[in-house]
């Protein structure tokens, strides 16, 4: 147990700093090549950098890499290439703007390695009742389950700082549900996760001087999405993602088809003078989280980032109360 | 306090997951069926998958309506 904490110390360390360096190598080669975009919710014109998620892949990539070394496994290997893939998804989105179909379907071709290498468990474990056994639904399931993660993070990163935040938090409460459920191997495979989302916090919390990007969000959307499947925690990843599901949720019952973000029209927020964000009376518009959320009133970006923090806190910590609940049978 | 209601959205949602599950653990997975022969296991797992499916269904339905209960009034806003 000791060596495996000083493991997790290590590999922690070494995403966290990788990531802490690279980025702001990156930020000055991305706006040497101006690849900027504007800012829309700062009063002057802003241009950041985009993508992060090469730096991000390099901190996953080195950190696992480091513990296939040191613990190997298939489902470290399965790891890795289900989250390259999802990456290169994102990083052909960032460069050139993908319909919206194709982004879920190149998804769930990255989902594939899973089901090759077979890290899986073929049965679905619900809180409190015991598992269902179903062998065949369960492969569908991960072809499912990794454009879902990977989309609703990328459907959350609509502010500075809340994709990366949003990631951190929910990251670190998966690897606690893990160390909870007794699968300690995935819990070392996930802290790489939530230690390259908090080093990206540093650079892209309000004002952001960088942006993740597709291929950013997809990383850790899809990491995410791996590390519930091969960890047997799909029900409590679920929850500690509730907060951006619910903003998908919220988005697709309003538009009603899957669509891009880039192509909606009407704005679900709009500026005050003072450049607060406010809800858009616009009954046209989607309704998503943050439209919700100011529908309170006008706040700032950072104010309105710390409420979907807030939230994610709460939801990571329903998420814990499962995995106890796991321990549970009625 | 400012947002409650989306706090109590998210805790409605995991309440409405766990109930999922135990739903799908102690009623659909026992559920056998006999007289089809070779045929009963698959008749049986498509059966399964099918209520699945439904529940799916009925769940996005149940939280479209909680969601328009809790925020009417501030989506009319």
């Amino acid at each position: 147990m000791l060596e495996k904490t000083i493991i997790g110390l290590m590999i922690s360390a070494i995403a966290f700093f990788t990531v802490y360096s690279l980025t702001p190598i990156l930020i000055k080669v991305l706006t040497k090549r101006n690849m900027v975009v504007k800012d829309y919710n700062k009063k002057t014109d802003t241009m950041v950098p985009r993508p992060g998620g090469p730096s991000i892949l390099a901190g996953i990539l080195v950190s696992e890499f480091v513990l296939y070394a040191l613990l190997p496994s298939t489902e470290i290997l399965a790891l890795i290439i289900t989250t390259t893939l999802a990456f290169l998804v994102g990083l052909a989105d960032d460069r050139k703007v993908l319909g919206g179909w194709f982004k879920p379907l190149a998804l769930a071709a990255s989902a594939i390695p899973i089901i090759l290498l077979g890290v899986y468990v073929p049965h679905l474990e619900f809180p409190l009742f015991g598992q269902v056994k179903i062998p065949e639904l369960y492969l569908a399931l991960i072809i499912f389950i990794i454009p879902i993660t990977g989309n609703t993070i990328n459907s959350i990163d609509v502010l500075n700082g809340v994709a990366s935040g949003f990631m951190t938090i929910a990251s670190f409460a998966l690897t606690i549900c893990l160390l909870i459920v007794h699968n300690y191997d995935i819990a070392l495979a996930s802290l790489p996760l939530g230690c390259v989302s908090l080093a990206f916090y540093k650079y892209h919390k309000v004002p952001s001087r960088i942006f993740p990007g597709d291929s950013g969000a997809l990383t850790l959307g899809s990491m995410y999405g791996t590390l519930a499947i091969i960890g047997h925690v799909e029900i409590v990843a679920a929850v500690a993602l509730l907060p951006a599901v619910i903003n998908s949720f919220l988005f697709l019952s309003s538009v009603k088809r899957v669509i891009e973000h880039r192509q909606i029209k009407a704005k679900p927020v709009v500026h005050t003078e003072d450049f607060r964000l406010m809800a858009t009376n616009d009954k046209l518009a989607p309704v998503t989280l943050v439209r919700l959320i100011l529908s309170n009133g006008p706040m700032t970006e950072k104010e309105v980032g710390f409420v979907i923090l807030r939230l994610t806190i709460f939801s990571a910590a329903l998420a814990i109360i499962t995995a106890f609940l796991m321990e549970i049978r009625v | 306090m400012k947002g409650t209601s989306i706090f109590i959205y998210v805790f409605v949602m995991w309440i409405l997951i766990i109930a999922g599950g135990g739903l799908l653990v102690s009623l659909i997975a026992p559920i056998s069926i006999d007289g089809f022969g070779s045929m009963n296991q698959v008749i049986i797992s498509i059966l399964k998958a099918v209520i699945a499916i439904l529940l799916v269904v009925v769940w996005i339905f149940v939280m479209s309506k909680i969601k328009n209960w809790i925020f009417q009034k501030h989506i009319s806003n």
